[in-house]
């Protein structure tokens, strides 16, 4: 029975299907991982605000530890007779393999929901493809693909009843970020429908069959070869039956909806010619051109795969039109080495037994192709290629189709102009800036069109992979009838470019449609902007006859009370010109949308917005443009000529946005890309740069020591340098004493700066005359760019200072040493990468990294460019990331291969004691490398060696020669979040100290999942709400330092470099010097905190003076000369936990959801931090025997 | 008074006469009525406890009340920290969201968050639900919306009255005195037409024409004056050249610029008068009565002794009129004001010529 009572809504993928998990489900055990994570965390949100699923329960949601702890809590779950649900994507769902064996094993109902996404091979990716579900097809769950918005909710509801009926567990998967984030328009399941699908007895059954003391059974059994076979071949049945059950419940939707589903869904001409058999959210686009091509008279066709697994002969043969000529199998994977790409495999082989048991009279032409990894666009253009290539009489197979290989040559040719007709469309991009509110503002658009008028609606978002200043792109289609269009926009109808100063960095109207409205939000006036446009934007304007608008939104936003934020004033703009709705009903609904939102907040609110809306339409402008260009082109390729070969080829178009254009033959063949490439990427971020004031510094280094984008840099050098000096380049004499001739330059690279403050707040020198002016103090950059450009020029050419002549044991000291890690993509004010840029100071030149995945892997290793770089002579920090769960292991693994070729290189340089000299081998066997200049002794005497072994020809030297290397101390360094440390690696963390080798630990605590989106760790903080612990932590925070030193051997310290850095600094070198395990945990403030960064040292200090960071050392080597290895370096608390607590929004958010709540924890959280600093204060007066003796 | 009793014997009869003389005293004591009438409402005590976080506490108001408390005012709602709070809440918002593909947000749905004025309208309704005794709103505003929005919603949540602490520094140097009074007197107005409650006016003496303004204030809808708000009044710390915001309790020594202004104000104007600042004892509470205020509000000495200390408080302030044969606050009130005393000279030029001819 079909219902009348349409529920619309207009909302992401992921909350499409999470929708209908939360309420067929009983219990969700989650983990958070991109791009699936949205699901898990509404299901948490849900819970929180007690939402009951159909049976009018609320589900119990738990997070756990990692994907394979959630795969362990759903098989417990399942067999003791919860329904219960997972959500997740990649290398998430590897994690999970074996439950899923398990589960499928013994027939156990239940639905994987996973945004499918490319798993980590030469590089990670968070985008999505098909490899990750395709690694899961052996596990014997079933896969279910979704190709959309809508298909994503219903199905989730389709697999759920299939389960049950089945016993087969399914994995529904949709394309991680191209469905999983598309806002679409949508009709939504109600509750009564999602009942009245889901048969009671099938849930009771499920009951049954759990695991119940009262009438016990064993399952889970070890089974000899006698048995195991046969009982692995029961299954068969349910597998046979499977198809049909699908093919049911299908049915039943159907009729219940009106929306029909097959198993094998054929669209396309009754005698096509050419078919493509594709799975996923690509099934829309080749169904759109199938529909065009065949209005143009092809004879076309496609098949969308609906279940995967199991494969059913009948059912795909049945959809295959007995005309069919030639077939291409499109895989949205890749499965290196194989004769074909999984579904190509299954068709042929579906095909070839159709014919053997005569269900077939011929064998079509059979082609498989990839497409699309890793989001890769895939587009009608393409699909048009391959049915073209289906036509050929000998079509490529293995063939790809959307990049240009050049190499294997497997690519077909396509032809980007090939559009379908969208005339009934009305098209909209819009380039705003992360923190501009663009993308909020759209996707508030979609919803006031969608869900208030007949239109359909679509949304897509594009976001750079940088932290700070990150681009956003919006691409934004309406249309009459539902929008089955899974790929970007390339022809616009409107342009709008909301941050003026992309007009130079984007050539954003490539993308307009001839006679295409431009709207730009501009400081200058309608009869101004034109002569500030690039030359490029000038012709296209011309060219296509564009209408173009300008508004001064910034000034607007000012003048009418919306605190700046231009988001409102541009999407008002938008209603107003797009067409997408008559003018007046287009304000009307932008105002009635308005109401909504702001109901609650009261009239007076609802007046300002209503203000700003006619504001906005009063300040709009548009702009007379004359008949020719005037200005010059303008170069968006700004790689300096003095960059590598490499950058200029490889990198700088990837910066341009034209990576899709590189062919195969240009990428590193195993992922190795070059060191410290963001400095040839200037980003502007900032519109104000700090400026140093040498006449009021004290040199003391706070500033270049604090800064998380190595901006600012300090150097000293004989006054005679300036001679040669921009006029305006500033010195001063250095203010140690006797050195008379030496002057000091602070020097600041304002193009890589994001404006944190933190170095102003850090200052401590302030004009007694000027109480606002520091040393150092955040102005316009415009002005000084021009001369700060040649002063940094000039300060690059200053060597730096020799670091054996530096004492960096101290703050002033450690500014002297050039950072190998600089101008990386984190966050303005990151709390992270000053340890980072510190490590790579002190240990840069002989370090190795194993980055656990997080925040300091995207903004340590994203692509076009990474800040770990190399100093004058080629050294610098080497590093690389494995996963997220073993970085540990990944570590040690390190450290044991720089150990073992120490022992092998040991062995040679006996051997060759003969040929070297005995002196000089025993010098350097015997070298002390504690101190700078001994290790730059020992650096040299490898020189030499390496080039005494170049002319040694025995096998032993060339031996040596490979590994000489090692002789200077390799510093070994795991590097990774809370998440990692407490959470998903902390068994490999717990190993690795343990094993007693010399590796060395830096979390950088931000006490939550901070790089997907500020989700619970084991270091979340009582009291502290995240994503799942909306409600507050209440349990207490792991205390990772008394764990590790609990093993007595490791060198413990936890550091606030924003308390105290000086303790910091020792704390690194110490351990560092330790020749054993050591673990640093790093106070890191982070966005996830919920305040501005600009105040993240204050808070340090505030975190040190509550006692909830408490400083301190545990040094193994103390021990050992009988003294206590516990050092607090933390007075007595001397502020409450709350005062520090809640200046931040993660702790105060509580106070407003749930006041008693947030009282009573606070109480806790205050009741732990005085039992910890107790239990501190007592271990810090201990004697040194009352510790576990280091052997 | 009884007569004498002719069959029992002299000293039996001074005893029974004693005895008798306590036992009226004691009823006396019991009876005494130390009830107060503040802006319309009935207090059981003058003594009232001005705005302070000791009200935050549910738990504090009750304890408040059992120890005689006449009214609460509730701890302040400062409009600008509840507007601080959303801005922070906005630019959190906006500097996270949306930004990064992998954290499109960072804490769970915080759209439907109402920062401030909704956990002080639940403890003023908490506060109602538990006790009899009066609850008045405290409000610091810096808008006219601000003033009228969240004045109405207090009166909404269950507030007896409202206090209005216009906190408000005229450092802009270009504002005239009309300027000035012209904008307390619109805040009072604006107020005045969106709540049916009685609204008191906590303000600062530094105005040119205080009567007058007084008078004012009581035309545009003041029902009460609370003398005086405390300015916030910096210091500097010379070493480090920095403000210091540190903040000290109330002296004593301080009643003496309400007292004047309550005593010159008593009987003259028709309107509630509390007093604040220095009251740290029963002294300070009669002597604010004597000249002429309804009720005495005080937070320093609970601070210092706890708020038991209301209990001392009461009991002190009935000793006193027991010893000076005063029946209820009413019969002593204002005995000390400018209207009653036998000089009213003293209270204006005369008084500070004599204080300083006792200088010399």
């Amino acid at each position: 029975m079909s219902s009348n009572k349409k529920i619309i809504s207009t909302i992401d993928g992921n909350e499409a299907a999470a929708y209908v998990a939360y309420r067929v489900n009983e219990v969700c055990a989650i983990y958070p991982i991109t791009p699936s994570s949205t699901m898990s965390e509404l299901c948490d949100e849900w819970a929180t605000k007690r939402i009951k699923n159909i049976w009018g329960s609320v589900p119990e949601v738990m997070e756990m530890q990692s994907e394979a702890g959630a795969a362990g809590t759903v098989h417990g779950a399942l067999q003791t007779g919860s329904l219960t649900t997972t959500f997740t994507s990649s290398q998430g769902l590897m994690l999970m393999l074996p439950n899923m064996y398990k589960i499928a094993g013994e027939l156990t109902p239940a639905v994987f929901h996973v945004a499918a996404r490319s798993l980590a091979a030469q590089g990670l990716s968070i985008f999505g493809d098909h490899q990750d579900v395709m690694a899961a097809r052996t596990t014997g769950f079933a896969l279910l693909s979704s190709a959309s918005v809508q298909e994503a909710h219903d199905f989730a509801l389709i697999a759920q009843v299939a389960t049950l009926k089945s016993r087969i567990p399914i994995v529904h998967f949709f394309d991680g970020f191209r469905t999983s984030h598309e806002v679409n328009k949508l009709e939504m399941l109600s509750d009564e429908q999602i009942k009245s699908m889901v048969p009671d007895e099938l849930v009771i059954a499920h009951r049954g069959r759990g695991l119940n003391p009262d009438h016990p059974f064993i399952r889970g059994t070890a089974q000899n070869p006698d048995v195991y076979f046969q009982g692995r071949e029961t299954v068969n049945s349910f597998y046979n039956n499977m198809p049909g059950i699908v093919e049911e419940v299908m049915n039943d939707f159907s009729t219940m909806t009106g929306r029909k589903y097959e198993l094998f869904q054929y669209t396309g001409a009754a005698d096509a010619e050419q078919i493509v058999i594709i799975m996923g959210s690509g099934g829309e686009t080749v169904v759109e051109t199938v529909e065009a091509l065949n209005a143009a008279r092809e004879k076309t066709g496609v098949i969308q795969v609906r279940l995967y697994r199991p494969f059913s002969l009948d059912h795909l043969i049945k959809a295959i039109p007995t005309s069919v000529k030639s077939i291409a199998i499109l895989d949205r994977t890749k499965e290196s080495g194989a004769a074909g790409e999984p579904m190509y495999q299954d068709v042929l082989a579906t095909l070839v037994e159709a014919m053997q048991q005569g269900k077939l009279d011929h064998l079509p032409k059979l082609i498989g192709g990839r497409y699309g990894l890793s989001s890769k666009e895939f587009t009608p253009a393409m699909v048009k290629a391959v049915f073209d290539e289906l036509k050929k009489d000998k079509p490529k197979n293995n063939f790809t189709i959307g990049i240009n290989d050049d190499v294997t040559f497997t690519s077909l040719e396509y032809d980007p102009s090939y559009k379908l007709d969208e005339s009934e469309w009305r098209q909209g991009l819009f380039f705003g800036l992360g923190a501009d509110g663009t993308v909020g503002a759209n996707k508030n658009t979609i919803k006031i069109i969608g869900e208030n008028t007949d239109l359909y609606a679509q949304g897509y978002f594009v976001y750079d992979s940088k932290k700070s200043g990150a681009r956003t792109v919006s691409h934004l289609r309406f249309g009459p009838k539902p929008i089955r269009a899974p790929y970007l926009i390339t022809k616009a109808d409107f342009i709008a470019c909301h941050q003026f100063n992309f007009i130079e960095k984007v050539q954003m109207l490539e993308f307009a449609k001839e006679g295409a409205t431009f709207l730009i939000n501009s400081p200058y006036n309608k009869d101004e902007v034109w002569d500030k446009l690039t030359g490029q934007a000038q012709k296209i304007i011309i060219d296509r006859k564009l209408k173009v608008f300008v508004i001064d939104a910034t000034t607007v936003a000012r003048e009418t009370g919306m605190s700046g934020r231009i988001n409102t004033i541009m999407q008002t703009c938008y209603f107003a010109l797009s067409g997408v709705l008559p003018r007046e009903d287009a304000i009307k609904q932008i105002k009635k949308a308005i109401e909504k939102t702001y109901f609650k907040k009261g009239q007076k609110v609802i007046d300002q917005n209503f203000k700003a809306v006619d504001a906005t339409l009063a300040n709009m402008y548009e702009v007379n443009y004359p008949a020719n260009s005037s200005a010059a082109d303008h170069d968006l390729l700004t790689v300096p000529n003095k960059a590598p070969e490499f950058v200029k080829n490889v990198t700088a178009v990837m910066m341009a946005d034209h990576g899709d254009e590189l062919p195969v033959s240009m990428m590193p063949i195993d992922g190795t890309y070059p060191s410290g490439t963001t400095q040839w990427e200037k980003r502007n971020v900032s519109d104000l740069v700090p400026l140093w004031e040498p006449d009021l510094c004290i040199q003391c280094g706070n500033c270049a020591y604090v800064c998380p984008h190595s901006v600012i840099r300090a150097k000293f050098y004989h006054k005679d340098y300036l001679k040669n000096a921009p006029q305006d380049f500033k010195s001063a004499p250095i203010n140690s004493r006797g050195f008379p001739e030496t002057q000091y330059s602070l020097q600041v690279y304002l193009e890589d700066c994001t404006g944190c403050n933190l170095c102003v707040e850090v200052c401590p020198a302030t004009d007694p005359a000027n109480r606002s002016r520091k040393a150092i103090n955040l102005v316009d950059k415009e002005p000084i760019l021009k001369t700060e450009k040649k002063n940094i020029e000039f300060f690059e050419d200053i060597t730096w200072n020799d670091r054996s002549k530096i004492d960096f044991s101290t703050v002033h000291g450690a500014q002297f040493l050039e950072p190998l890690f600089e101008f990386s993509g984190a966050c303005a004010g990151c709390g992270e990468t000053p340890y980072l840029k510190l490590l790579s100071q002190l240990f840069g030149d002989r370090l190795l990294v194993a980055n656990a995945t997080g925040c300091s892997s995207i903004y340590g290793g994203n692509l076009p460019t990474t800040p770990w770089s190399v100093n004058k002579e080629g050294r610098g920090p080497a590093w690389s990331n494995s996963l997220f769960e073993d970085n540990a292991e990944f570590g040690l693994g390190m450290r044991i291969t720089a150990d073992k070729q120490l022992n092998i290189a040991k062995q040679y340089l006996l051997e060759l004691k003969g040929e070297l000299g005995e002196e000089f081998v025993n010098e350097i066997l015997d070298a002390k490398q504690i101190l700078e200049s001994e290790l730059a002794e020992q650096q040299k005497r490898v020189q030499l060696l390496k080039e005494k072994l170049k002319t040694i020809t025995s096998s032993a030297a060339i031996h040596l020669l490979s590994v000489a290397d090692q002789f200077v101390r390799r510093s070994v360094w795991l590097v990774g979040g809370d998440g990692w440390a407490y959470d998903i690696g902390y068994g490999g963390l717990d190993h690795a100290l343990a094993s007693g080798r010399n590796i060395k630990i830096l979390v950088l605590d931000t006490e939550v999942y901070s790089n997907t989106g500020g989700q619970m760790s084991k270091s979340t903080p009582t009291a502290a709400t995240a994503k799942f612990a909306a409600g507050g932590k209440s349990g207490g925070k792991k205390d990772l330092a008394m764990q590790a030193i609990s093993y007595g051997n490791v060198y413990v310290a936890r550091v606030a470099f924003g308390a105290n850095p000086q303790q910091t600094l020792l704390a690194m070198r110490e351990a560092e010097a330790y020749d054993g395990p050591a673990i640093i945990l790093a106070y890191s403030h982070c966005i996830a905190h919920g305040y501005d960064l600009k105040n993240g040292l204050d808070q340090q200090q505030k975190a040190v003076a509550s006692g909830h960071w408490p400083l301190l050392r545990y040094n193994p080597v103390l021990r050992k000369k009988n003294q206590n290895p516990f050092v607090l370096d933390s007075a007595r608390p001397t502020i409450s936990l709350k005062d520090y607590a809640y200046n931040e929004l993660r702790y105060k958010v509580l106070t407003i959801t749930n006041p008693e709540s947030a009282v009573e924890l606070m109480k806790h959280a205050q009741d732990l931090v005085n039992l910890k600093w107790k239990t501190y204060e007592e271990l810090a007066t201990k004697k040194a025997s009352d510790f576990v003796p280091v052997g | 008074m009884l007569t004498g009793n002719t069959y029992l014997s002299s000293d039996r009869q001074v005893f029974i006469l004693n005895k008798i003389s306590f036992l009226q005293k004691l009823i006396k004591y019991k009876n005494m009525k130390i009830h107060s009438t503040y802006m319309g409402l009935k207090l059981d005590s003058p003594i009232v406890v001005s705005a302070c976080t000791l009200s935050e506490k549910t738990d504090n108001i009750v304890k408040m009340e059992d120890n005689g408390a006449g009214a609460v005012v509730l701890f302040s709602l400062f409009e600008e920290q509840i507007r601080k709070e959303e801005a922070r809440l906005k630019f959190v918002m906006s500097k996270t969201t949306n930004s990064f593909a992998e954290a499109l947000d960072y804490f769970p749905d915080l759209e439907d968050f109402n920062v401030g004025i909704d956990e002080y309208l639940e403890n003023i309704r908490k506060a109602k639900d538990r006790v009899k005794i009066p609850i008045i709103g405290s409000l610091n505003g810096i808008t006219n919306e601000g003033w009228i929005d969240y004045s109405k919603l207090m009166e909404q949540a269950g507030a007896d009255g409202i206090e209005v602490n216009i906190f408000f520094i005229p450092g802009e140097i270009h504002m005239s005195t009309a300027e000035v009074e012209h904008r307390y007197l619109n805040i009072i107005d604006n107020i005045r037409q969106s709540v049916k409650i009685p609204v008191a006016v906590k303000l600062n003496p530094y105005f040119s024409a205080m009567g007058n303004m007084s008078l004012r204030m009581k035309k545009a809808g003041a029902d009460a004056l609370v003398l005086f708000n405390r300015f916030y009044q910096p210091d500097f710390d010379i070493n480090e050249l920095v403000i210091k915001t540190d903040l000290y309790y109330s002296e004593s020594s301080e009643i003496r610029l309400p007292l004047l202004w309550i005593a010159l104000l008593y009987g003259k104007i028709n309107l509630s008068l509390a007093a604040t600042t220095g009251v740290q004892s029963a002294v300070e509470v009669i002597k604010y009565i004597l000249a002429g205020a309804d009720v005495v509000m005080t937070a320093s000495s609970l601070y210092k002794n706890g708020i038991p200390y209301l209990k001392t408080m009461n009991k002190e302030l009935q000793d006193w009129m027991y010893m000076m044969g005063f029946d209820d606050i009413d019969s002593f009130k204002g005995n000390m004001s400018q209207q009653k005393i036998s000089d009213p000279t003293a209270y204006q030029r005369a008084n500070y010529i004599k204080i300083l001819e006792g200088a010399k």
